[in-house]
This record gives structure tokens, C-alpha cells and sequence, in this order.
């Protein structure tokens, strides 16, 4: 009993000490020659260009939703007026970071893990490595590089799209005067604020990459393998990006 | 870290001796001694689990030994440091059991691959190359492709190009035939006797295709319980009388697996 119990820690601590080095060597190795930045730009568009879309679908609802309910709140208090800057803060400061990560992991994230697993599966990884390539080096810094460049961004345009998304609700439906909704951006978001949700965006980047290059990377070989993968990538991202959010929240405030 | 080539290659490729690899509790590989000879075809046979994959992992450095040796070229890699293991891994190709080949590539760029990121050679001589080596396995004209678009056997000429492109001394072949019928694993066993002697390449070749596989071989290592328990020229293999041997080939020429792999 104690002795499983032992067995179960150790492995425990072994499984954490691994999926940390996995970051060490992936961030080594992205700082290390040969650099190519083609397989950074093929990550890039797949990550980034091609959520696009999604992102700004899910931004505009994200919006929209925000300008309704901060509408039907503030206006018991008599306080429309605050509408823009509810919304701008909660997008800049929250939901854009938190909700971007959690679709780029959804989306690009998945199809990361199963395609390394599947990679690993079909032998393709030791056919790097019996090639003299290493293959952290080409398979995951890449894109844990391509991470850290789209996730800010994506998360910038998810906040422009949201802030006229609660425009569109809170100005057009619901009839705020629109010098309000902007004033009230402009005269309550800081320089704070923005940085606080790059900081959040750039550490999801990382944390996102990592996980669903790891679980794919260390992929069971077989077809069930892959899928338990994706799964858990998309799963442990999520996690991770809820439980980071709050520290990184609380710390920086 | 590597001694310079004098020109003249040693009589054995590779050298393995009481080669040791246990996984847990499983001794996979029990003290293998086996000799791979320069400029020949050296066929690793075995039940299924004795082993043969594991080993052939060890040559090709993807999984290191707990304890023993291995010499390829001349030169002792068990104890080489981690980044002095890729001028080693230059002396030689693999086929992998399914190809292996990147489904996000075209057959050009998969076989262009070694070539574009470990040489400096100009686009227009990699394209020289890629196409010469096409041609060697019978490819040409399907640079083009994907490797989804071609049929098994296709894809093993494909990854076989792609092994012999940087002109490597050694090739390791692991089950080239899996999955393939008889007329083309005939056919890519020929291929395999014709490049060993073109390219003069010393190869390995684990196979399951016993006794046709014979037929290209020049030498047999008859692997058993992490052991390699009989190894000569084909001649010699097939006129001994060891028990275990008869056993396992006659399991398979009967194509009843489980008699040669209950041994």
C-alpha cells in the first residue's frame, strides 16, 4: 500500500520533471542554430492566420454579450454610461486573453497534438532523429515561437472586435449615447490594464504550445493513443489556462 | 571525438558485442554479439519479440544499451556524447517499417529532405540528386506526389530513396515488406540487392519474409530470447542442424506462425 503509494509520487514527480525539461529544451533549442524562420512562419499562419476568422466570431458574441448584460446591470444602478468602460476592461483585462487561448487551444492545439502523436506514431519523429535532426528542435520550438508571436496579436484584434461587439448591442440596440461608451474607455482603461492582458496572452502562448506539444510528442503509439492525446492537450491547456490566469491576476492585480 | 577516415573501411561495418538493454524487468537484449560485414547483406531473423527491433534501434542509435558495445565504422558509440552521435548518424540510411515518409511533404521534398538540412548543396543539385535517386528505386516522374497518394509499395521505394539520398555507407532496413504481397515484396527485395550492389552499401535487414528473404542475403543472424543464437552465410544458417532453427523455419514456410513464434 505504502509502497504503491510511493510508486505513484515518484512517478508523479518524474512526469512533472519531464514536462517541465520538455519547455527547457524546447526554449534551448529555439535559441540554438540552425534557425528557420519558414517553419516559424508555417506555424505562424496555422495558428494564427487561420483562427482568425474564429477569433473574430467568437470576440464579436463575446461583445455583444457583454454589452447586453452590462446594459441590464448598469442601468438599474442608473449608470449606462460606464457601459464602455465595463466592457473594455473586461475584455482587455479577461475574456480576450482567456477566451483566445482556450480557442487557439480548441482549434490549432488539437490539431498539434494529433499531428505530432501521429508523427510519433508512424515513425516520423525517429526518422528525424536517424537524420541527425533533432526533432524538439524542429517539431516543437517552432511553434512554441509561433505561439508567443500570435497569441498577442490574436488576442488584440479579439479586444477591438468585442469593445465594437458591446458597441453594436449596448450604442446601437440599446440606445447609449456613443460619446459615453467611448469616453469611458479612454478615461478608464490604463496602461495597466493592456499590459496585463499582453502579459496573460503571452504566457497563454507558451503554456498552450508546451501542453499540446508535450501530449502529442509523448503520444501512446498507436491510434488510441493519438486521441487520448488531443483530448488531454485540449483538456490540460484549458486548465492551465483558467489556473494561470488567476495567479497571474492576483499577482500583477 | 572521432578518429579521421583513412580511407579504408574496417572489414565489419558494425561490431555489436554483449550488447545489454533491459526495459523494467524485461531483458530485452541478453549479451548480443553480432557482426554486420562491410559491403554485404546482413538479415536479422527471429520470432516475434526476440528482440530484432529493439536491436536494430540500437544500431541505428535511437535507444542507448545498458551495458556492452558497438562500433560502426570503427568507431565506439555507445559512450559518445549525445551531440557527436549525429556525425555517426550521417554514415548511414533507414527505412522505417512504414515508410515513415512526412505526410506534409510531396515525394520531392521528402526525398530532398537530408539533403536541403544537412548539406549546403545548391537547389539545383539537390534537384540532380533527388531525381537520380527516383530514378535508382524507380520513381521517376513522381516527385510530385504525396506519400497518401501512392500505394504501399510505392512508398517503401520512396523512403528507400529518401535513406540512400545522402549517399550513406550503411543501410538499415526494418521489415521492408510488412504489408506488401509476395510479387512486390519480391520486387522490393530485388530492388533492395540491386542498390546494396550499385551504391556498394553495407546493409541490415530485419525481416519476417523467411526464407524468401534469404535469396538477397549474404549472411543470417538468427535472433532468439534477446540473443543472437546462430549467425553465418546463408549456407552455413540454413545447413545447420540447431533445433530452434528448424523449428522457426519450419513454422514459417508452413506460414503456421504460432509454431515459429511458440518456440
Amino acid at each position: 500500500m505504502i509502497e504503491r503509494l510511493g510508486a505513484l509520487i515518484l512517478d508523479s514527480v518524474f512526469a512533472l520533471g519531464n514536462f517541465v525539461l520538455f519547455l527547457i529544451i524546447a526554449v534551448v533549442y529555439a535559441l540554438l542554430p540552425p534557425f528557420k524562420p519558414r517553419l516559424i512562419i508555417r506555424q505562424i499562419r496555422l495558428i494564427g492566420a487561420d483562427s482568425l476568422f474564429l477569433i473574430l466570431l467568437i470576440g464579436t458574441f463575446t461583445g455583444m454579450v457583454l454589452g447586453l448584460q452590462g446594459y441590464n446591470t448598469l442601468s438599474r444602478f442608473g449608470s449606462e454610461g460606464a457601459l464602455g468602460a465595463v466592457v473594455a476592461l473586461g475584455l482587455v483585462r479577461e475574456l480576450g486573453p482567456v477566451l483566445t487561448a482556450i480557442m487557439i487551444a480548441a482549434r490549432a492545439g488539437s490539431a498539434m497534438a494529433a499531428e505530432l502523436g501521429s508523427m510519433q506514431a508512424t515513425e516520423q519523429v525517429d526518422a528525424l532523429t536517424v537524420m541527425a535532426i533533432n526533432p524538439v528542435q524542429y517539431l516543437v520550438s517552432p511553434r512554441i515561437i509561433a505561439g508567443i508571436i500570435s497569441f498577442p496579436i490574436l488576442t488584440t484584434i479579439f479586444d477591438v472586435i468585442g469593445i465594437w461587439g458591446g458597441y453594436v448591442v449596448g450604442v446601437g440596440l440599446m440606445g447609449t449615447p456613443s460619446g459615453p461608451y467611448f469616453n469611458g474607455i479612454s478615461g478608464n482603461m490604463t496602461g495597466h490594464d493592456i499590459t496585463l492582458g499582453l502579459n496573460k496572452s503571452l504566457l497563454f502562448g507558451v503554456v498552450v504550445m508546451w501542453v499540446c506539444c508535450y501530449k502529442g510528442y509523448h503520444a501512446e503509439r498507436m491510434a488510441t493513443g493519438v486521441s487520448r492525446a488531443t483530448t488531454e492537450a485540449v483538456v490540460l491547456s484549458s486548465i492551465m489556462i483558467l489556473a494561470w490566469d488567476y495567479l497571474l491576476g492576483s499577482i500583477l492585480l | 571525438m572521432i578518429p579521421p577516415s583513412n580511407g579504408s573501411s574496417p572489414p565489419e561495418a558494425i561490431e555489436v558485442r554483449d550488447l545489454r538493454r533491459s526495459f523494467g524487468r524485461q531483458h530485452v537484449l541478453n549479451g548480443i554479439d553480432l557482426d554486420i560485414p562491410t559491403g554485404k547483406i546482413t538479415t536479422i531473423v527471429g520470432p516475434s519479440g526476440c528482440g530484432k527491433t529493439v536491436l536494430l534501434k540500437h544500431l541505428n542509435l535511437l535507444l542507448r544499451p545498458d551495458s556492452g558495445s558497438i562500433k560502426i565504422d570503427g568507431v565506439e558509440v555507445t559512450r559518445l556524447a549525445a551531440y557527436a552521435l549525429d556525425a555517426v548518424r550521417e554514415k548511414f540510411g533507414m527505412l522505417f517499417q512504414a515508410g515513415a515518409l512526412f505526410d506534409s511533404m510531396s515525394v520531392f521534398d521528402n526525398v530532398a529532405f537530408p539533403l536541403v538540412e544537412k548539406t549546403r548543396l545548391s537547389r539545383a543539385e539537390i534537384a540532380a540528386r533527388v531525381h537520380e535517386t527516383l530514378g535508382a528505386v524507380g520513381l521517376a516522374g513522381m516527385e510530385n506526389k504525396f506519400p497518401s497518394e501512392l500505394s504501399g509499395g510505392m512508398q517503401k521505394r520512396a523512403a528507400l530513396a529518401r535513406a540512400l539520398v545522402h549517399r550513406p555507407k550503411i543501410l538499415m532496413l526494418d521489415e521492408p515488406t510488412t504489408g506488401l504481397d509476395p510479387t512486390r515484396t519480391a520486387a522490393i527485395h530485388d530492388l533492395v540487392r540491386r542498390t546494396q550492389q550499385n551504391f556498394n552499401l553495407s546493409a541490415v535487414l530485419v525481416s519476417h519474409d523467411v526464407p524468401q528473404v534469404f535469396t538477397i542475403s549474404d549472411r543470417v543472424a538468427f535472433m532468439y530470447g534477446g540473443k543472437v543464437h546462430l549467425q553465418g552465410t546463408v549456407a552455413e544458417v540454413m545447413g545447420s542442424d540447431d533445433d530452434k532453427f528448424k523449428r522457426f523455419l519450419a513454422g514459417r514456410a508452413s506460414g503456421d506462425e504460432e509454431a515459429g513464434e511458440a518456440l
